[in-house]
């Protein structure tokens, strides 16, 4: 396939010397517009790469902090057609910050695979993680994303052994997203060595960039996590920010915007130091 | 996925040693109480005829019950929980965790765990834990650890995410004791196989009781683990008749008021299975309805999919209407207190045997007891008990 954004960016980086802090929100948390502002927000507050969540009621991969994101969106009205706007319109202003849209098979399936990769090439998405399709469905999605020219990108866990890691790796394309821990999004916090000790082995497989994610929450973290790997990712803590900044009837204030982009600047700021 | 295919490995070995299987045989008999009786529900069956001499028709098949509410635990999920434990146990894992609806999985995980001495947590809807108090108190007898789920709207598939969502946090030592013929492969296949010494036993007793195989086959179909239990030994047989029947809640034109995913939702994806779901146009899953808790996933087991396309299974609606009035007239004909699970199927077999020859054999699975139910049932009644 040819260069995605994401390709260009971990190749920038590269030659820059740092990681890619790559961040998530939900798509429409708390509302439409105010998720809007958030997202033209993150590339100057320092996220690299976005990863934008496609809500959806049954996250079974996710810790709280995400499951309640995702609700929060869909009971402001988020759906398919309005997440994809929200990245056509973020391209309108932003050319170079890729953009991956992560979420669960369902949504995807009702809209219709085929019109999905459209719309979503069209609006400029770069990259798609399907946390419950696996490899063995590789003809669903992963293959035909790669023909609409976005990278699928896949997810490995600790619990990935060498016969399932090539498997894993097959179709994977932009960068191979590894899951610190077992279990869900936010949790505990990852033993450093372990990750470490993990990375390598599955570096020797691939020449792919490797992104860490699931429980990094401070800047200390992060930038301790992502030594001897390409990227990290963090989702709960910043939607936890998000979280922490809405009224009483859960309704997005003056503060929203601001103290979300905060804790991604804060994290930048640990990653580049 | 690699803790999925270690599953299917294990199963896979576990099928082909005979010792496993006799254990789990010496269970089913003795701690189960199996085989279930099959039993011929003969005033049931003079009343539908009377009903069919009323409308001016000359039949009314003959009804049987396939007894399964008459198992340890009160219902058809222990047979699949003695299965599933065992599996556990041959794969050295040390704990045990499970969802449950209304309960009757729970408890009967709970049930086996304590047979085996294995820790146990059940993952409950917050929602359910209220419903269900009864069903709480005896997991906790049988030594269980409840944990009541507040995400999404507290009910099974909510307990669903939250159990795997524990799975993955703790797969090294944790088996996952799947309680319907749903989720990721190969909880499809292992739940129909253990649930198939229903259609097994019943072959050979309407062959002792009637010389020749039943007519027409009847269960309710949540999930649908009784239901394909009942069925798979049957698909073959071209000229039995089958039916499914779905939780038709408040009628499957009220949005989100039923729970019958294939009668009145859509083709979909959800806990690593593409099967008929109740879903929103945006493909977000819908919580559903229906008076009887264990029936109410939003989801059904591919098979069961399968088997609605390819023509093989006819699957309907009951309302909870119908369901209640089959819960009494059941109750007060034959001195058998249904759950609301089978009064649903038990109120399709009303409407279809009076249409049905004398000499037609028709078995619906009565897979569970009523006692849970009594509650929900008075309140539903207008009683106080």
């Amino acid at each position: 396939m040819t260069e995605t954004r994401i390709d260009k960016r971990f190749q920038d980086l590269k030659a820059e010397g740092r990681p890619a802090l790559v961040t998530f929100i939900s798509a429409g948390d708390p509302d439409f517009e105010t998720s809007k502002e958030i997202l033209l927000g993150l590339p100057s507050a320092g996220a690299d790469i976005i990863e934008l969540g496609m809500p959806f009621s049954d996250p079974m991969a996710d810790g709280p902090a995400i499951q309640e994101s995702s609700i929060r969106a869909l009971k402001a009205g988020q759906n398919m057609s309005k997440t994809l706007q929200l990245v056509s319109q973020f391209r309108q202003v932003d050319i170079k910050t890729p953009i991956v849209l992560m979420g669960y098979y369902n949504p995807i399936y009702v809209y219709g695979p085929e019109r999905f990769l459209e719309a979503a090439s069209k609006a400029g998405v770069d990259g798609l993680i399907v946390v419950d399709l696996p490899p063995e469905a590789d003809d669903e999605l992963c293959i035909p994303a790669m023909d609409h020219g976005i990278n699928f990108i896949r997810l490995a866990t600790p619990t990935t052994d060498s016969v399932r890691l090539p498997m894993v790796l097959k179709n994977t394309s932009g960068f191979l997203y590894y899951v610190s821990i077992t279990g869900i999004t936010g949790s505990k916090a990852p033993d450093v060595s372990k990750v470490h000790e993990h990375i390598e082995r599955i570096k020797v497989r691939t020449n792919l960039p490797i992104a860490i994610g699931f429980g990094v929450k401070t800047g200390e973290q992060a930038k301790n996590i992502a030594k001897g790997a390409n990227g990290v990712v963090v989702g709960s803590a910043i939607v936890n920010a998000i979280r922490d900044s809405l009224d009483t009837d859960g309704g997005a204030t003056q503060k929203t915007v601001s103290r979300t982009l905060d804790v991604v600047k804060d994290l930048s700021r640990a990653l580049t130091a | 996925m690699p803790l999925i295919l270690d599953l299917e490995r294990a199963y896979n070995e576990a099928r082909s040693d005979a010792g496993c299987d006799a254990e789990l045989n010496d269970l089913l008999a003795h701690y189960a109480g199996r085989p279930s009786p099959l039993y011929y529900a003969q005033r049931l069956t003079e009343h539908l005829r009377e009903v069919a001499t009323k409308d001016g028709q000359t039949g009314g098949a003959k009804v049987y019950f396939k007894r399964d509410e008459l198992n340890h635990t009160g219902s058809h999920k222990i047979n699949n929980c003695l299965g599933q434990i065992l599996l556990a146990r041959r794969m050295g894992k040390t704990r045990i965790i499970a969802e449950t609806g209304a309960g009757q999985h729970g408890v009967a995980v709970a049930t086996v765990c304590a047979r085996f001495g294995l820790p146990c947590e059940i993952f409950m809807g917050a929602t359910d834990v209220e419903r269900q108090k009864p069903n709480v108190f005896r997991m906790n007898l049988l030594g269980a650890k409840v944990h009541a789920v507040t995400s999404g709207a507290g009910t099974l598939k909510d307990a669903m995410n939250e159990a795997l969502r524990d799975w993955v946090s703790n797969v090294e030592n944790t088996y996952y004791i799947i309680g319907t013929a749903a989720g990721p492969h190969p909880y499809p296949e292992l739940v129909r196989d253990f649930q198939s010494v229903i259609g097994n036993e019943l072959r050979q007793q309407m062959m002792e009781r009637e010389g020749r195989l039943p007519d027409t086959l009847v269960a309710c179909i949540g999930g649908g683990s009784n239901a394909i239990g009942l069925f798979h030994p049957f698909l073959d047989d071209a000229e039995i008749e089958i039916y499914g029947v779905e939780a038709g809640g408040h009628g499957i034109d009220v949005p989100n008021g039923h729970a019958a995913s294939m009668s009145g939702g859509s083709p979909g994806v959800l806990h690593g299975n593409r099967t008929f779901l109740l879903q929103n146009e945006d493909g977000q899953i819908l919580e559903g309805h229906s008076i009887s808790a264990g029936l109410d996933y939003p989801g059904v087991g591919p098979e069961h999919a399968w088997l609605k396309e390819t023509g093989r299974v006819n699957y309907v609606p009951a309302t909870d209407k119908e369901a209640l009035t089959a819960f009494q007239l059941c109750t007060r004909l034959e001195g058998i207190i249904p759950a609301l699970e089978p009064s649903h199927a038990l109120a399709f077999v009303t409407k279809l045997a009076p249409t049905l020859p004398r000499d037609n054999l028709l078995v619906m699975n009565m897979c569970g007891r009523g006692d849970k139910d009594i509650f929900a049932v008075a309140g539903h009644l207008g009683m106080d008990i």
